[in-house]
Formats: structure tokens, C-alpha cells, sequence
């Protein structure tokens, strides 16, 4: 298609407002966690590392990164061998209802966070409460273990659609068993799709929030909740900066990293 | 797909299969039941504890409430409004990406597109808010030309749902254009077609799948969204903060609440999947 040259400039520029306002408010995340206004009017009155001191010191703040890590490994590795099994299931075996399960099992990404989070809450309240566990980092872990499944069965299931079926078969037909042709041909193929799965359940888990409120006792504070509570609290706000800071410099990584790992440029599937 | 099950595969199928459902309805499923049972219980008025009593009265309240009625109207039009927003914003954004830059710099952008989704939600949320702020960025940008800022409100919460939500619909966007063969784009300039009538002639109707896909994430996502509304809405109330603000004093009317976003994203996906649009997710 020939697009003409005033087009094309039209096109460029609104391709570069349009990156330019995704990325104004992450720099300026990072340019106001050196602002020495506390309440970082516009411009700066100057510059200082003071809140980055502040937040390296603050407990809570530490404290809620290791729930946060915590709560994100566990769902993960639940969500691994889950996913896994689910995706084989789906996609190398035919039954009845198959259709159903994979709906099934991606609604708890498809509704909407607040009402799983409700559901989940009156389900422990209902369930778990009578049988003395309360709620705390057990409940959260389970909460993200159910969306953290949907990615993994995603980015399995995506895989084995371009794995052929043959190479198993063929596999076998050399005379490996089962668990070897697991172990030399299938795992190997599926390697970088357990890792890239893995990454965006932990990320995901990492980020969320809505799930998270509903799911934690209130004794129990991941990174976003504690952001959260602290948002408002007007002496909070420069450390609450930092962190925000430190999280959009950290989220480089994983993106690195599916871009080294995966063809995909997308570096997996939602 | 596999020839005909044999005794040892479904004895495999089993094992595969048991342990994931097992989860699903034991943790998810499971706990839906008992939301959606729960909205036909009653609440004392005065302690707040559910009443096992079975009664419709809460949907019958949502129905003839026009406060509810209202807020209900409101979340919807705001998921429209950020859904074409979005749409507007992606189209030029993966059309220049997908069709336009070099080969060399596709990727490069992808990536700038995509990176900003790792870096958390409420980091973003939170950028705005400092931005939208009394002394904020948005503000001081505006003061020159005489104008204020959105302030917290409808305004900004459209604003910022737009924001979050806008790498949804570029990347499905992006993989409809980048997979449309050059030869439909050179067979409509042969038969005479201008740019403009290639593009509303082949490449829209090429991209609109990929598109109502995209809007799934923002239709839904937006829907469902309350915390985006308490950190910059100011006293907008949506339907997402008042199912959060009732679940601790009513559980039941909290959970036929819900039931609304629920009934318009499935009526929603079904449409949508009428449209061939869920293959391109």
C-alpha cells in the first residue's frame, strides 16, 4: 500500500505523542523520586536522594516486598504443575466436555477481579474460618494460584498447538518410555514456555491488588497493598514514590529476559 | 489430537486431568456458588451478619433502585468510552508499527509498547494521580493556555483507564496488521484503490476481529475496575467501589451487585464471539 508522505508524518507523530504519553507518567515517577518537594508540586524545587534513603530504611515497605515474593513463588509453583497438567490435558487428549474445561478454567481471568475476590472471601469466610484457618498468607497464596493456573495452561496450551504430536510418537516408536520421552523430547520443547508462563503468573501475582484485598487478613501486607494504604498518607508520599520508582527500573528485567528467551515478541501470552 | 483413546491413555487423562479441575472447582468454582447463593440471603440490619433466609429481594432492590440503575449506566458508558479511546489511539499506533517502520524497528517498538504493562498497575494509577494533582504536572502544562486540569473525577478516571488498558488493544492490533499479506494491499492499488479506500475497504475489515478482541480486555477490564475510581474518581462512584464498599456491611447485596458486571461481560464475550473475535485473543 502507498501511503503518501504527508500520511506518513501524521501517522509517525501520533505514534510518537501516543509513546510519549506512556511514557511521561513513569518518568516522572522517577524524576519526582528525587524531588525535594514533599508533595512534588511542579517543577521540582530541587533535587535530593533523601526518600531513597528513607525507603531503603523503611520496614514496611521490606517487610511487604518478602510477602509479596513469598506469595508470588507459591502461587507460581502451584500454577506450574497445574497449568502444565491441565494444558496436556486439553490439547494432547481428546474427551467429552473438553471444550467446557478450557472455558472453564480461563473465567477466573475473564471476570472481573473484585468479584473473585469477593467470591474467594465468602468461600474462606464460609469454608476455612469454621475449620480454624484464618485468613493470611495461605489465603492469598490460593487466591493467585487461580489466575496464575489461566497463564501457564495459556502459554503451555499455545505450545503444545505447535509441537507435533509425531515427535512424541516418534519417540516412542525408538522405544523410549513414557517418562523418557518426557524428559529428552517434550520437556525440552516446552522449556521456554514454562519459563516465560512462570514469569508472567509471578508477575502477575507480584502486581495484583483487587484479589489480594479481599484475600489477605489484616495482618498480611503484599507490595501493592502496602503502596496502597500508604497512597494517601500525606508523609508517606515520598517513599511510596521510591518504591513506585524502584518497580518501573526492576520491571525492565523480565521483559529482558522473555525478549532473550522467546521468538514471540509479546515474551508470552495473557 | 491423538487416534482413539485406549484403557492406559484415559487412565492417563485422569491423572492429567484431576488434580487442575479438582483446584478449579474446590477454589474457584466453588466459591462462585456460594457468592451467587448468598445473593438470594438477607442481612440483619443491625449486626450486619447474613441471614440464611431465601428470598429475591436484593436483585429486586438493584431492579427498582435508580441509584443502582444510574451507577450501572455510568460504569458501562465509561467501559465504552475508554474501549474507543483505545481503539482510536491503537489503530494509528499499530498500523505505523506493524506497517510503516522498518523492519529493524519493529521489534524495538513492540517492546516500548509492552514494557510499560510489567511496571504494575498501581504505580501507573498512582503517576496520574500525582500528575492530576492540585500542583501537578498536567496542570502547570495547561496554565499557559489559560486552561485547569480534569481535576479527580469522571474525567480523569476515563483518562487513566484508557492509559492502563491501551497495550491490550495495540498488541491484537498489531499481530492482525502485521499478518495481512502485502499482495491484498497491492491487488486493491491494481484494481485502482486510492490509500483511503484501501485502507476502508481491505485493511478495516482485516483488523476489526483483532480489534473487538482487544476491547474484550478494555470493555471488561474497565467494568470491573475500582481502585483506578478511588485513587483518582474523586466521588465518582462505579459499580466496581460500590460492590467493595457493601461487601463488609452486606454481603448479599453485595454479591447480586456483582452479578451485574458478570451478565455484561458475558453478554458481552457472547457478541463478541458471534463476530469470530475470540480466535485472534
Amino acid at each position: 500500500m502507498r501511503v503518501s508522505r504527508t500520511a506518513r508524518v501524521i501517522l509517525g507523530c501520533v505514534t510518537a505523542a501516543g509513546l510519549a504519553i506512556v511514557y511521561v507518567p513513569l518518568l516522572l515517577v522517577l524524576l519526582n523520586s528525587f524531588n525535594a518537594d514533599r508533595s512534588f508540586g511542579w517543577p521540582p524545587s530541587g533535587l535530593t536522594g533523601r526518600w531513597w534513603r528513607a525507603a531503603l530504611h523503611s520496614d514496611g515497605a521490606r517487610e511487604a516486598l518478602l510477602t509479596s515474593l513469598k506469595a508470588g513463588l507459591a502461587a507460581t509453583a502451584i500454577a506450574l504443575v497445574l497449568g502444565t497438567l491441565a494444558a496436556y490435558a486439553v490439547h494432547r487428549h481428546r474427551f467429552f466436555g473438553r471444550r467446557t474445561v478450557s472455558f472453564l478454567l480461563v473465567l477466573p481471568i475473564a471476570l472481573p477481579g473484585i468479584v473473585s475476590g469477593i467470591a474467594l472471601n465468602a468461600a474462606f469466610r464460609t469454608v476455612l474460618d469454621p475449620i480454624g484457618v484464618g485468613f493470611g498468607l495461605f489465603t492469598v497464596v490460593v487466591g493467585h494460584a487461580t489466575f496464575c493456573v489461566v497463564i501457564v495452561f495459556n502459554n503451555i496450551g499455545a505450545r503444545l498447538r505447535r509441537i507435533a504430536p509425531s515427535l512424541a510418537e516418534a519417540s516412542a516408536d525408538l522405544g523410549a518410555r513414557s517418562w523418557q520421552t518426557f524428559r529428552y523430547v517434550t520437556f525440552p520443547a516446552m522449556r521456554s514456555a514454562l519459563f516465560a508462563g512462570g514469569l508472567l503468573a509471578f508477575a502477575l501475582s507480584f502486581d495484583e491488588i483487587v484479589v489480594t484485598t479481599f484475600t489477605a487478613g489484616p495482618g498480611t501486607r503484599t507490595l501493592p497493598i502496602w503502596i496502597y494504604e500508604n497512597l494517601a498518607r500525606p508523609h508517606q508520599a515520598p517513599v511510596v514514590n521510591v518504591v513506585a520508582a524502584l518497580l518501573i527500573v526492576v520491571s525492565v528485567v523480565p521483559v529482558y529476559i522473555a525478549q532473550r528467551l522467546s521468538s514471540d515478541p509479546a515474551g508470552g501470552r495473557l | 489430537m491423538p487416534a482413539a483413546p485406549t484403557p492406559g491413555s484415559r487412565l492417563r487423562l485422569t491423572a492429567l486431568l484431576a488434580p487442575p479441575l479438582l483446584w478449579l472447582t474446590l477454589a474457584y468454582l466453588g466459591s462462585l456458588a456460594i457468592l451467587l447463593l448468598s445473593a438470594f440471603w438477607a442481612t440483619d440490619s443491625f449486626t450486619s451478619d447474613v441471614v440464611h433466609t431465601w428470598n429475591t429481594d436484593n436483585f429486586h432492590e438493584l431492579l427498582t433502585t435508580p441509584v443502582y440503575r444510574t451507577i450501572a449506566l455510568r460504569t458501562l458508558s465509561i467501559a465504552v468510552a475508554v474501549t474507543v479511546i483505545d481503539a482510536l489511539l491503537a489503530l494509528p499506533m499499530a498500523f505505523v508499527m506493524a506497517r510503516i517502520a522498518g523492519r529493524r524497528w519493529r521489534r524495538p517498538l513492540l517492546v516500548a509498547v509492552l514494557t510499560p504493562l510489567w511496571a504494575g498497575y498501581l504505580v501507573k494509577a498512582y503517576a496520574w494521580r500525582v500528575m492530576l494533582g492540585e500542583d501537578g504536572v498536567v496542570g502547570a502544562a495547561l496554565a499557559p493556555f489559560g486552561l485547569h486540569g480534569p481535576g479527580y473525577g469522571t474525567t480523569a478516571v476515563i483518562v487513566v483507564l484508557a492509559y492502563l488498558w491501551l497495550p491490550y488493544m495495540i498488541l491484537p492490533v498489531y499481530a492482525a496488521l502485521e499478518r495481512l499479506p502485502e499482495r491484498m494491499l497491492e491487488a486493491s492499488a491494481d484494481l485502482g484503490a486510492g490509500a483511503w479506500r484501501t485502507l476502508r475497504s481491505v485493511v478495516l475489515p482485516a483488523v476489526r476481529p483483532a480489534v473487538l478482541a482487544g476491547s474484550v480486555f478494555t470493555f471488561s477490564l474497565s467494568l470491573g475496575d475500582y481502585l483506578t475510581v478511588q485513587i483518582v474518581g474523586g466521588k465518582t462512584q462505579l459499580l466496581g467501589n460500590v460492590i467493595a464498599a457493601q461487601v463488609t456491611l452486606d454481603l448479599p447485596m453485595a454479591a447480586a451487585l456483582s452479578a451485574v458486571p458478570v451478565v455484561l461481560i458475558v453478554c458481552y464475550l457472547a457478541a463478541v464471539r458471534r463476530a469470530g473475535a475470540l480466535d485472534s485473543l
